[in-house]
């Protein structure tokens, strides 16, 4: 029976950060078996695992099943690029939602400790000895850098000018702001891989990377998991009163990708896709933007922090920068964002951070997250970006037990 | 004197460089890659198009770490030329925030690359200030 109303009963994510002696599979079936344990549940109970991972090579969610449990269930690897854990979430959400099983399990993993920049890295490019147009474009050579920029953070620092550009007041200063709270905040959450407050001028003054993004501006590379359990209500309300107390609300969850726009096959449109996932959300949520008490929103570089402020409707069109600098997004302002330290600090294994955005949220709705805690916390949003482009976005409500 | 191609299939050399663009015949959506069909209004037939020579700075970064190979720094921007956007490395300016600024006034330059071991040269294109 399909089912309208779905719940995260068990959910937990590793430390971030690096794991020499874990590979994937260790890493995923720990915080596998840490959001069964979590969800008061076995793999017994699980219809369906939907399993992310990136960079490893596929076939990951069987390779979990071979260390936690073969029962025989149906596995969806997927792969979104830094959307993936948030679209295997929705995948499990999917399945429940559609009534095919009543419990399922997502995960995802990534081993990136030592992968220098997000996109940044990589094999040498060469061009041939003999020019030879290929490729869509025609190319007769590797066109990065020769064609503006393949970076990640490159490319991320275009859509903040962009936004700069259009709106005014954003500088290097500013979004060097952004990853001073970013960075203090991380100093309180146990689980992220940096855990260093910094200066703004520690943070202007590090390595340029793609100005204005410094080193400390931009994600950090690192190894984690995550993983969550998704209920059905109907299946929630014959489990116990403590788990259906800590069980969390799916309030809204959505993916969208990027429609076409002028200029989206030039430089990435990370805007439009999230604009419109927001107002979806929103409206299956019931909730607007002033109804957050925490939002955890994508913020692989401090420029893209900026213009999600806008996207994710917090604050006027084209008023981020006034929004932040009132103070509204550190953890005692009207909105806190990335009161885990953000990808800037707690890090970014991708496939991981989708499922850890969200753990992040129910932990706060819990009234669990210790030092950290935005006190009386009832209703959060977790946000990712994947360039390419996917969003997914989750709305999050505490249980009203 | 040795044969000459572009870098890329959608830069025109010749007396009057230029790039060309696939502009949709149903909607007038621009692209410069090859295309299959239209990703606004999923028509399938397109035209050539000039795109002018001239445009603004709207957005960029100096990119001082990049994969290996990539000649750092360098400024990757987005040109607006008559309302296409343009990809672009910025060339004839220095790399740094004093001399690069958004909306400055750009124009289409061209840059060798050097040639292959048949003696072909590549022309690839840039932006300068204008
Ligand atoms: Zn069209």
């Amino acid at each position: 029976m399909a089912s309208d109303d779905i719940w995260i009963l068990g959910i937990k994510m590793t430390k971030f950060g690096k794991h020499p002696d874990k590979d994937i599979v260790d890493l995923a079936s720990e915080a596998a078996m840490a959001a069964l344990a979590d969800g008061g549940v076995t793999m017994k109970d699980i219809g369906i695992l939907a399993a992310g991972n990136l960079m490893g090579g596929g076939g990951v969610g069987q390779q979990i099943q071979k260390q936690i449990g073969q029962t025989g269930i149906p596995v969806y690897n997927v792969s979104n690029a830094c959307a993936t854990g948030a679209t295997a979430l929705r995948t499990a959400i999917m399945a429940v939602k559609a009534g095919e099983v009543d419990m399922g399990l997502a995960v995802g993993v990534e081993k990136l400790a030592g992968a220098g920049l997000l996109g940044a890295g990589g094999k040498a490019k060469s061009d041939k000895k003999v020019y030879e147009p290929k490729g869509r474009y025609g190319a007769v050579g590797s066109v990065d850098g020769r064609i503006g920029t393949d970076s990640m953070p490159g490319v991320f620092a275009q859509v903040g000018m962009e936004y700069g550009h259009k709106y005014g007041g954003a500088s290097f200063e500013l979004f060097a702001k952004i990853s001073e709270k970013n960075h203090a905040h991380s100093t309180l959450n146990p689980l992220a891989a940096y855990t260093k407050r910094m200066t703004l001028e520690e943070i202007m003054n590090d390595v340029m990377i793609a100005y204005p993004n410094t080193r400390s501006m931009c994600s950090a590379n690192c190894d984690g998991a995550a993983a969550a359990v998704v209920v059905s209500g109907a299946k929630l309300k014959t489990l116990s009163l403590e788990q259906q107390r800590r069980a969390i609300k799916v309030k809204a969850s959505v993916l969208t990708t990027d429609p076409w726009q002028e200029a989206c096959q030039v430089l990435p449109d990370v805007n439009t896709l999230t604009k419109n996932a927001a107002r979806i959300a929103y409206e299956q949520a019931g909730v607007g933007p002033n109804d957050l008490d925490l939002v955890e929103l994508h913020d692989c570089f401090a420029t893209a922090e900026l213009v999600h402020y806008d996207n994710l409707g917090l604050c006027e069109e084209g008023g981020a920068a006034d929004f932040f600098m009132s103070g509204a997004s550190w953890r005692d302002g009207k909105t806190p964002v990335n009161v885990s330290g953000g990808l800037e600090s707690k890090g970014h294994p991708i496939a991981a951070t989708g499922i850890a955005n969200i753990w992040e949220v129910c932990h706060h709705l819990r009234g669990e997250a210790g030092d950290r805690q935005i006190e009386g916390a009832k209703v959060g949003l977790a946000h990712v970006i994947g360039l390419g482009s996917a969003c997914g976005i989750h709305i999050l409500e505490k249980s009203g037990l | 004197m040795s044969k000459q191609i572009p870098f890329v299939d959608y830069l025109v050399l010749g007396d009057k460089p230029h790039l060309v663009a696939n502009e949709c015949t149903g909607c007038g959506a621009r692209f410069f890659d090859r295309r299959n069909a239209c990703a606004s209004c999923f028509g399938t037939l397109f035209k050539k198009v000039d795109i002018v020579t001239e445009g603004e700075l709207r957005a960029f970064s100096i990119v001082t770490f990049a994969a290996p190979g990539v000649k750092v720094p360098f400024v990757s921007a987005i040109v607006d030329c008559g309302g296409t956007s343009v990809r672009c490395t910025l060339t004839n300016v220095e790399p740094s925030p004093e001399h690069v600024k958004l909306g400055m006034k750009v124009r289409l330059a061209l840059v060798p690359v050097g040639a292959d071991d048949e003696g072909t040269e590549a022309i690839n294109y840039g932006f300068e200030p204008a």
